[in-house]
This record gives structure tokens, C-alpha cells and sequence, in this order.
């Protein structure tokens, strides 16, 4: 029997909250084919995966390392997505982010001033926004596509870091390696927890957090965006600016990933080197999905996905998965999370001529 | 099995079920050969649901399909054809970036050449013109219903489905159209058209089914029914009459001036306005006759401020004798003009949001905020007093716009704009896919608000709408507006000689 | 060779990887489908097709199973987008960084391996000719093949009833469905179509232009295909002049290193990405030509529901 998907008049709420729940589900049983595949131990390696981060002190507190700049960005993003702007060089803006945050302490080597930090947190959001609203300028005066251009001006971003890197910010003790003096501790957030590496910065996703929800779930410019996304013709009828629109999903974007960009220089790297991000510009196109565009279930969508990375550090030593697992079990979750909401808005429905079809063959 | 044989085509106990509507509900219905066939039902009676099943683009939910007396099963659209079906779609299935050949080529096999050959013979034949290389972005909404005929009189065709298919012609070209179905029917070919004028089915056809709610009310000789008669199997009651009230006192100045506009098209197969004058003062209505697809769509959105051009000299556009020339929608707004657009989902509303959140669309002003905040509470309030204040049928202030009906839906939205108090209302095609006793509710507020003093603006391809309701008309064409015309002193023929362009004397009963 | 000789040779080389995926993805919107997975489907092709070349020594056999990779990548794609009917963008979005992790996966065991290219076919008499012949005409296969394939592909689209069809499905899908053209084949067709092209393009990319494996080797240029597209206003022709423009600019680095240009070698590596960001505003600020030549569906859902 074939079946076929019938709109629903009003989308389940049921479904919903099930979706990212199945979403892992499918997930875990086919990157568990996937390992079998690899003639890896399932057992083991998803041990390494879920189980392991919460077994120490130590990597719960790398779980919440990992989990700001993820909540952060992905907020962020989910604003933006939400509004049917597509931002997906959070990555760009968080290396400009980190530069321009960057640029205090290494110009000011020796300084322990206590105004360091506060203006890297300035100069990091201005980093990020200043970088976004290119891609903002270029969508509202030249209908530029967004999604294209925050693309390519992440790539320009990185030859930026690569120039600086290994030009004139070069640590001159470096060894010649491609990176930049190690910050003095007033460019650095304090730890928490003596020890640890999880830090202060830890505030600004929390603070970001509820801001995100008080903005689209109390303000009217968060339900101007909603509308913009779902129906721009109704946002113009209303008189609600599209061109607003793309600078504010922009500049908070870009705001929120040049602060995370900040907080990993000035946090666990406490340097600029090559690989500034870690990647979570892309991860936190996952989580903002994962976690249906809403601000609280974002909060569980980052965790999910921090405990993913450290799991695949613990995993890459104690089961030898390659790091590309992670990448592959993200874009999986991705891939069936899309697959998975298509049942908040559809049913299936048995599809009656090819029934028909069949019934015929068996009589 | 055996069916009677002398039907041509035989739906039998058809239903088909869109979620929680029964969109057809066990419906029967033969078509004799070489009969014109009417199925005659309200907005939402389930014509259309009907025809589309008839020519298998969707397929039923239960019920068999008998073609000449034999049951046919996987109906689908190629087999419709095969069979000799041809469907005249309401919104036409037609590519505009490709030419009418290259249209016709999608379903008639041939060389370019033949078929070039074949449209030429066929449209001299039933006096359809065309011009086979013409691009079908460049053609009127008219001739694009020319080539979807011409397209299903190239197949050997016996029986031709036209829904709505006079709700987007002139009077003159309905005569026109009248003339080629004879024409077919004389040469044997079976038609099923589908209306809601009861005036075109008596003039028309022979058989009608009559639809309501989806059910089959009725099978009878239009020629021998009464109007009454006919409206009771159709609405269940009367046709309700609109209360014609004294039109109250004019406004001394004009409350919409528009002088002078010109305005290119950024969409290169959109029509540009061109040099339109047009004014509409306090207390009175006017409507704006005209086939969709003239410019209608422009010149709301230029009224409305959601297009919005700089560079229009500062006299373009006046309302209450403020230039509103380079004022955005919500500038215009906070002067006291409100606006319906012709499309209710998508945007006039909202379509998964819910009718609290579709109030606040546009009634955000009315207390709804406070610093930027949302109250929900006020938002609450409005939302119920506009379902209850004009009837509004919904499971309440968090039912979804899209699952209104779209009558139900089109009395919210009037209801939200009309709460705001506007000193000038403008409404564009306000009953298109309305129930009838939803249009009515809608034209008789209209009424009641010209009363009070408000100006009114409508536009409308419903030509009897505009007659019921409006003092003055213009009729809008290839973006260029006609003189002011009195409604007393016109009548729908003369109007129709504007939309096709032929008027004879140009100022005839200019005002 | 001249230096001179050189730089356009290799410009033709380095085009054929954009061409072949932007021809592939052109199919692809012209039926409605925006796949934005492009990176991700070369990146799974490049790393199969170097992976087979690698291990069998046949060009032609890493060639056709990268083009089937290609395909795979692009069915998972469709999947979603046409069957489970997901936004088009999220999940070409999605398939990219799948792909990409996928690629780095199979690649691992091979990374920084090389292999050696095929030769070259020069074309009798025609490769003699001074100036033209090295240019033009002492090109490996590939490149004279994807240059008929252009030509192809402009021809189908426009002047035969697939190619009809196609852009019916893209143009307006329920008015196709309506005169029983099957909209989600099409396009299944279409996309699966662009995954083979992208799958080429990839195993060119790692296994002729530059023989070597190394993950994220793609680096932007499925992305810059994707631009392509767009820049070509959905005309096969233009296409084409672009793709040879971003060969041109790619090898820019080379260039400058040979001429001994003291530019910082970040600027040369920028600069596709900054062409492309300059084009595309250019392009796309004269809003009505676009409008004029997209697919009039590209992007949208067809989940072939009837509104009552």
C-alpha cells in the first residue's frame, strides 16, 4: 500500500515535540549501521559518545565549554531562520569576531588593564555585526542572495585570519607557527572553577538566551520577523520592512557570533591560531533546527550537541572514530530532522488509486 | 456494471475529504453526449473539487468513474484525455515563459510546423485568434483562456470542462465564447461547465446539477426553474438582497486624490499604469470594473504604500489633501486608511497564525503595545469583539487563518480593518470565492460605512457587485484608467466596451 | 609552452570543474530544484573517485562510480526535498555537511596520496597550430567532452520535449501535473542528473586538474557553481563564459607567482569568493532580469495538494 502526504489544517503540537526526540533516534541507528559498516564496536563507540562525557568532572565542565559559543550562535541564528534569512556564515562572523576582539591584547601585549576585556567584548560583536552587514548591505541594495555571500565572505574571513596569522600578527616567539602571542590573563575571561577551562563567558549565551526568548515570544519586532518568514507578502501589507528585516536577522547573527569568536579567544584558545571556531558556525545551523527555531528548545539542542563533540574527542581516542564522524552524525541529524517535521505540517494518507492498483494485482 | 448507456461521461457516489471537510460527499452526475451540462453551485459548494476529480487531477476518496457505460478505474488526467476530455482550468495551466506553441506542444504530439498549422485552422474555425508564437506572459487573461481552448480542441476531443470560465471576460466576449461552445456543441462535443451565475446557466445550458456543501441538491431543466427555485437548491433560500439605503452626504474635498500617475512595471510582463486621475470622496463608493490582470494588482499595491515609489512627483497621491506620495503603509494607515487585499492568505493574513495574531497584523496600533510589548490581553479583546461583531464562524481567537472558510475568513479581515474606524476604506475584489450570504454580510457593511461618511474604494471583476453598491465606477485597462462613469447612467454593456477598449464616443457619460 | 599558453591551458582545466557542476545544477532549478549541496556531492564524488583511481589505476572507472556517488549523495537530497517535501535550502544545506563529513571519511586512509593524471588528447593538425594548439587543443578529454555537454544540455532544454517538460516543472508544477506530466519524477530525474555532473566534477577536480586527495579539497568551489548559475541567469551560454572567467581567477595565484607580483597569497586565495560576492550584486541588483530568466517554482515545495 502506498501512502501520500495530506496537509494538516493546523500543525501537530505532538508531532512536534516528538520530532527531535525520533530525529535522534533515526540517527543513532544509522550512523550504528554506519559503524558496522566500519567494523567499528557499536557498543564501545557509542559509550565513548554518550556515556563518557558525564563519567568526569572534567568533561562535564568541557560539555559547557562547548555548549555557549553553540547556544549562542544558534540563538542567534534561529532568529534569522525564523525570519526566512539565511545566514550561514555565523563562521565568518565569528573569525572577525575573534580578530577584532583579538587585535587589543595583541597590540597591547603587556597592558592588564581592566578595561581589556570589556573592549574585546565590544570589539567582538562589532566584528561580527560589521562583518554580517556586508551581506546585509549587499541583499537590501543589490538583492544580493544572503546565503551565497555570508558563504564566500567566510572564506574570505579565513584568508583574512591566514594573512594576519602569518604576517604582521605573527608571534615573533612563535616557531615560526601560524599564530599569535598567548593573551595575558586581563584578556582572558577567569574560570569558574579553578582547574577548569569552562569560564565566565559562559554568561553572555545564558544572557543572549533570554533575550532571544523575551524577543520573539513577547516583543513585536520578534513577531514582525515570524511574520516576514511566513509570509513576506502579509509583512509588506502590514507595513513591516523587509529591508529591516534582513539588517536586524543580520546584525544580531552577526553580534552573537563575533561575541562567541570573542569568547574563544579569550577563553579556551587565548590566542588566534588557524582554527578559531571549531566549526560552530555550521554546528549551530544544526542546533537551531534540532531545536525547532524556539529559544528553549535550542537550550537542549546545544547541549545535545556539545555532548556530541566531546564524544567524539573521547570517542576519536578510546574507539579510533575518525573526527569526520562527528561531522557525518551532524549532518545526519540534520538531514532526518528535516525528513522527521515534515509530519508537524502533513499526515500520511493511504493513497487510494494506488490501492486500488494493488488490490487489483493480488485478485 | 451496467450502467445507462446513453451517458457520456457518469460520476457515481464521488466523495472526496480535504481533513476535516468533506469537499464532495457521494456525488453523482451524468453528462449526455452533445449536451451542455451546467453544475451550478456557491463559492465552496465543491464545483471545483468536482471537476478536478471528473478530470482526474486528484483522485477520489470513494466512487467509480464511467466512461460511455464503461467503469473506468486509476482514473487520472491521461486517461481523461485519451478518452477525449478537455479541461478549461479557472486559474489557467499555462507556462508563461514559453510561447502558446510551445504550450500546446506539452500535450499535443507534432512538429512545430503542424501544430503552428493546426492552432491557425482551429482558431479560424470557432473564431478563437491567436498568435501561435506569441510568449503567454504577453497575452490577456482572455486570450489565455483562448489557448487553453484551442489547446483542448487540437486533441479529439467529446467532452470539454470550463470552470468559472466567464468570470474573467467582458460581456461582449462572454457573447463570444457562447458562440464557439454552440459551435462545438453542434459539432458533437459534450461540454460541463461549471458557474455560479444563474443567468448564464439559463441562457446556456441544458441539464444543470445543482452543488451544495458539497452535496448534489438537484438535477434540473434550468430553462424550467425560477430564480427563487433555483437559488433555494443552490443556497438553500432566497438570494439575498442587498438594502439599498440613501447614500449620505458627499465630502467637500476629495479623500483619495490620485493625479496624474505613471508608473513602470519592475515585472517585464506585468502591465504598466499609465496616467491614471482618479478620486473618490467621503460618503459615496466607488468601483473599479476591469478584467484582473489590467493593472489592478499595481495600482492597489501603489494605493496601499506596499509599493512604494520615491520618485512619483509629490502630487501623485493624496489622501485627506496630504500628499502621501513618499508615506509608507503605516503612514498611510495612521491617516486613516485601511485595505483588504484581494488575497486573504498569504496577504491579508496569515495563514498558519493564528486570528490573534492576525488581528495584531495590522491592529497593532489599536492598544496592542505597549513599549514594543505584546498585550496579549488587549489583542484577546479585539480578536473576540471582530468574531463576534461580524459573525465570524471559528473555533475561537486561536483558530489559524487557513482554517477558516473563505467567507469566514474575508468577514474577520473587513471586521479587523473596519475596527480601526478608517476615514477611507479600500476593498479589492471583496467576494471573490465568498459564500453568498458571506458577500452579502460584506456588501451591505460597505453600505452601512458609506453612510457614515467613509470613503470607499473597490475594486472588482464582479461587474453586478459594483452595479449593486457603487456610485461611481472607472474601469481600469492595459493600466490606463477610463473617465469617471455615473453607475445610474451606465449599463454592463457599456461598461464592457471600456474593458475591451471600444468605446465609441469617449466622454459618453463621463461625470 | 609559454607562460601565456600555460595560464589559458590550465584556465581551461580549472573551468571544466565549475562547468561541470553548474550544468549539472542549472538541470536541476530548471525543474524547480535549488540543491544547494553541490560543495557536498563533489567533495563524496572527489574522494571516491581519487579513492578507486587510486586502488585500480583507471581513470574511466574512478570516473563513473564518483558519477554514481554523485548520484547517491543527490537521491538523499531529493528524498527529502521532493518526497518528505522539506525546505530545498535547509536541506541542501544539510546534504553539504554531510557530505562533506562523508568525504573527509573515505578519503582518510588516502590523504596526501597522489596519483598520475591522464594525458592528453591532442586533436590532429588542430593541436600544431602555434598558439591555439596548446591552448585549446592539447586539453585531457574531459574538457572537450564537458564543452559538448554544454551544448547538449542547451539544446535539450530548448528545443526538445524533455527539456520542455523540465521547465514545466519548474515554471509552474501543479499546471504540469494537471496535463499529467509526473512533476517529482522530473525533478528526481533533474536533481539526480545534477548529482552526476557534480559527482564529474568532482572526480576531475581530485583526480586531473589536481591528482591528490586532501580533505576539503573542493574548498568553495561547488559553492562558487551554485553563483554560477545564477550569474548565467539560467542561460547555458553565459554559464559557460562564467566558468572560464572563475578558471581564469582561480589560477590567478599561480600567475602571480610566476610573474614574481608581491600580492599576499590570502589575497589571490580570496579572490574567487570576492568576484563571486561582486558579480552576484551585480548581477542580482537588476532585480527584473532575474525575475525574467528563474524558474518561476525554483525553491518551492510541490506537495500537490488542492486547496478544496
Amino acid at each position: 500500500m502506498q501512502f501520500e502526504f495530506e496537509r494538516r489544517v493546523t500543525p501537530s503540537r505532538r508531532v512536534m515535540l516528538a520530532v527531535p526526540f525520533i530525529t535522534i533516534a533515526i540517527t543513532v541507528v544509522l550512523s550504528g549501521i554506519m559503524l558496522l559498516i566500519q567494523g567499528k564496536s557499536v557498543g564501545l563507540t557509542f559509550y565513548a559518545f554518550f556515556i563518557e562525557p558525564f563519567e568526569s568532572a572534567y568533561s562535564i565542565s568541557e560539555i559547557f565549554l562547548k555548549f555557549g559559543p553553540l547556544l549562542l550562535i544558534a540563538q542567534a541564528l534561529a532568529i534569522g531562520f525564523r525570519a526566512k534569512i539565511w545566514n550561514i556564515g555565523a563562521e565568518g562572523q565569528m573569525i572577525m569576531g575573534a580578530i577584532l576582539a583579538g587585535s587589543v591584547p595583541v597590540y597591547f601585549t603587556d597592558s592588564s588593564s581592566i578595561f581589556m576585556l570589556p573592549a574585546m567584548i565590544v570589539l567582538g560583536a562589532l566584528g561580527g555585526m560589521a562583518w554580517a552587514s556586508i551581506a546585509a548591505f549587499l541583499k537590501t541594495q543589490y538583492n544580493a542572495n544572503e546565503i551565497l555571500v555570508t558563504l564566500m565572505l567566510t572564506s574570505i574571513a579565513l584568508q583574512i585570519l591566514y594573512y594576519l596569522l602569518l604576517g604582521p600578527w605573527k608571534d615573533p616567539m612563535g616557531f615560526n607557527f601560524p599564530q599569535t602571542v598567548m593573551f595575558q590573563d586581563a584578556a582572558l575571561f577567569p574560570p569558574i572553577i579553578f582547574g577548569f577551562r569552562l569560564n565566565y563567558s559562559l554568561v553572555i549565551p545564558i544572557l543572549f538566551t533570554i533575550f532571544a526568548w523575551i524577543y520573539m515570544e513577547k516583543r513585536f519586532g520578534g513577531f514582525q520577523l515570524v511574520v516576514g518568514g511566513l509570509a513576506p507578502q502579509a509583512a509588506t501589507y502590514a507595513g513591516f520592512s523587509s529591508k529591516g528585516a534582513v539588517w536586524k536577522s543580520l546584525l544580531i547573527a552577526g553580534m552573537a557570533a563575533g561575541l562567541a569568536g570573542m569568547s574563544e579567544v579569550a577563553g579556551p584558545i587565548g590566542q588566534l591560531q588557524r582554527s578559531v571556531t571549531s566549526g560552530y558556525g555550521y554546528s549551530a545551523i544544526i542546533v537551531a533546527y534540532l531545536g525547532a527555531l524556539h529559544p528553549i528548545g535550542i537550550i537542549f539542542a546545544a547541549f545535545f550537541l556539545a555532548v556530541i563533540h566531546i564524544g567524539g574527542d573521547i570517542a576519536l581516542v578510546s574507539a579510533d572514530l575518525p573526527i569526520s564522524s562527528v561531522h557525518i552524525f551532524q549532518g545526519l541529524l540534520l538531514v532526518t530532522y528535516l525528513a522527521s517535521y515534515t509530519f508537524v505540517n502533513y499526515r500520511l494518507k493511504p493513497n487510494r488509486a494506488n490501492q486500488e492498483q494493488m488490490e487489483g494485482a493480488r485478485s | 456494471m451496467n450502467e445507462d448507456q446513453s451517458s457520456l461521461l457518469s460520476l457515481r457516489g464521488l466523495t472526496k475529504i480535504y481533513g476535516s471537510l468533506i469537499a464532495n460527499d457521494a456525488v453523482d452526475l451524468n453528462v449526455s453526449p452533445g449536451s451542455i451540462h451546467a453544475v451550478l453551485g456557491e463559492n465552496g459548494a465543491g464545483k471545483s473539487t468536482l471537476m478536478k476529480l471528473a478530470y482526474g487531477v486528484v483522485p477520489p476518496d470513494a466512487g467509480e468513474i464511467y466512461w460511455e457505460g464503461e467503469k473506468v478505474d486509476h482514473w487520472n488526467t491521461s486517461i481523461a484525455r485519451e478518452l477525449g476530455i478537455g479541461m478549461v482550468f479557472q486559474h489557467f495551466s499555462l507556462f508563461e515563459t514559453l510561447s502558446v506553441v510551445e504550450n500546446i506542444a506539452l500535450t499535443i504530439k507534432g512538429t512545430r510546423k503542424e501544430l503552428i498549422e493546426r492552432i491557425n485552422d482551429v482558431s479560424a474555425e470557432y473564431q478563437l485568434e491567436i498568435e501561435p508564437d506569441a510568449m503567454v506572459s504577453s497575452l490577456s487573461v482572455g486570450q489565455r483562456q483562448r489557448v487553453e481552448i484551442i489547446r483542448c480542441l487540437l486533441q479529439d476531443l467529446k467532452l470539454l470542462i470550463l470552470d468559472e470560465p466567464t468570470s474573467v471576460l467582458p460581456p461582449q466576449h462572454v457573447r463570444a465564447l457562447f458562440d464557439a461552445l454552440r459551435k462545438l456543441q453542434d459539432n458533437g462535443v459534450a461540454i460541463l461547465y461549471i458557474s455560479h451565475k444563474l443567468e448564464e446557466i439559463r441562457e446556456l445550458c441544458d441539464t444543470a446539477t445543482i452543488l451544495r456543501n458539497g452535496k448534489v441538491t438537484g438535477i434540473i431543466d434550468p430553462n424550467k426553474k425560477t430564480a427563487h427555485e433555483l437559488a433555494t437548491l443552490m443556497i438553500g433560500r432566497d438570494i439575498p438582497k442587498i438594502e439599498q439605503r440613501q447614500s449620505a452626504n458627499k465630502s467637500e474635498a476629495a479623500v483619495l486624490k490620485i493625479t496624474n500617475l505613471s508608473v513602470t512595471n519592475p515585472d517585464p510582463f506585468g502591465p504598466e499604469l499609465k496616467d491614471i486621475n482618479l478620486s473618490v470622496f467621503g460618503g459615496e463608493i466607488v468601483g473599479i470594473a476591469g478584467v484582473s490582470g489590467n493593472g489592478q494588482q499595481e495600482l492597489g499595491r501603489i494605493i496601499s504604500g506596499e509599493d512604494l515609489r520615491k520618485d512619483l512627483p509629490k502630487s501623485a497621491i493624496e489622501i485627506l489633501g496630504q500628499s502621501v506620495t513618499d508615506k509608507d503603509v503605516t503612514s498611510r494607515r495612521d491617516l486613516g486608511f485601511s485595505f483588504v487585499p484581494e488575497e486573504r492568505l498569504g496577504r491579508g493574513a496569515v495563514p498558519p497564525m493564528s486570528l490573534n495574531q492576525n488581528a495584531l497584523l495590522t491592529a497593532f496600533k489599536d492598544g496592542m503595545l505597549k513599549n514594543g510589548f505584546i498585550q496579549n490581553n488587549a489583542v484577546s479583546k479585539f480578536t473576540k469583539k471582530c468574531i463576534d461583531d461580524f459573525k465570524v464562524k471559528c473555533s475561537g481567537t486561536a483558530a489559524t487563518a487557513n482554517s477558516l472558510s473563505g467567507g469566514n475568513l474575508q468577514k474577520f479581515l473587513v471586521g479587523r480593518e473596519l475596527m480601526l474606524a478608517p476615514k477611507f476604506l479600500f476593498m479589492s475584489q471583496p467576494t471573490w470565492g465568498v459564500d453568498v450570504g458571506a458577500a452579502n454580510e460584506i456588501r451591505q457593511k460597505l453600505i452601512g460605512l458609506r453612510e457614515s461618511g467613509v470613503a470607499i474604494l473597490v475594486i472588482s471583476e464582479e461587474l453586478e457587485e459594483l452595479f449593486e453598491i457603487t456610485d461611481r465606477i472607472y474601469v481600469l485597462r492595459s493600466g490606463r484608467l477610463s473617465p469617471s462613469l455615473k453607475t445610474s447612467d451606465v449599463t454592463p454593456d457599456e461598461i464592457g466596451e471600456y474593458m475591451i477598449g471600444e468605446t465609441r464616443e469617449e466622454t459618453a457619460h463621463a461625470v | 609552452m609559454t607562460p601565456i599558453e600555460f595560464f589559458l591551458a590550465g584556465t581551461m582545466s580549472a573551468a571544466t570543474v565549475f562547468l561541470l557542476a553548474a550544468l549539472g545544477e542549472l538541470v536541476a532549478e530548471k525543474s524547480g530544484m535549488l540543491n544547494l549541496g553541490v560543495e557536498g556531492m563533489m567533495a563524496v564524488a572527489a574522494a571516491v573517485g581519487f579513492v578507486v583511481t587510486y586502488q585500480t589505476g583507471n581513470h574511466f572507472l574512478g570516473f563513473a562510480i564518483a558519477g554514481i556517488a554523485g548520484i547517491l549523495v543527490s537521491l538523499v537530497f531529493a528524498v527529502v526535498s521532493i518526497t518528505f517535501l522539506a525546505n530545498q535550502v535547509a536541506t541542501g544545506l544539510a546534504v553539504g555537511i554531510l557530505g562533506l563529513g562523508l568525504s573527509a571519511l573515505i578519503g582518510k586512509q588516502h590523504e596526501s596520496l597522489t596519483i598520475t593524471p591522464p594525458g592528453t588528447l591532442n586533436i590532429p593538425i588542430l593541436s600544431d597550430i602555434p598558439f591555439i594548439g596548446p591552448v585549446f587543443f592539447q586539453q585531457n578529454i574531459v574538457v572537450y567532452l564537458t564543452i559538448l555537454l554544454a551544448i547538449a544540455i542547451s539544446f535539450c532544454l530548448n528545443k526538445t520535449r524533455l527539456g520542455l517538460a523540465i521547465r514545466a516543472a519548474g515554471e509552474n508544477p501543479k499546471a504540469a501535473e494537471a496535463l499529467s506530466y509526473r512533476v517529482k519524477m522530473i525533478r528526481y530525474g533533474s536533481v539526480a542528473f545534477g548529482g552526476l555532473l557534480a559527482g564529474f566534477a568532482g572526480a576531475y577536480a581530485s583526480t586531473i586538474y589536481t591528482p591528490l586527495w586532501a580533505d576539503g579539497m573542493i574548498a568553495g568551489r561547488g559553492w562558487i557553481a551554485v553563483a554560477l548559475v545564477v550569474f548565467g541567469t539560467w542561460k547555458t551560454g553565459r554559464i559557460f563564459l562564467g566558468a572560464y572567467l572563475f578558471g581564469m581567477v582561480s589560477l590567478g595565484e599561480l600567475v602571480a607567482q610566476s610573474l614574481g607580483i608581491g600580492i599576499p597569497s590570502q589575497l589571490l586565495s580570496a579572490m574567487p569568493f570576492i568576484v563571486t560576492i561582486v558579480v552576484l550584486a551585480v548581477i542580482s541588483s537588476n532585480g527584473a532580469r532575474l525575475k525574467l530568466h528563474a524558474p518561476y517554482a525554483l525553491g518551492e515545495t510541490y506537495d500537490g495538494s488542492e486547496p478544496r
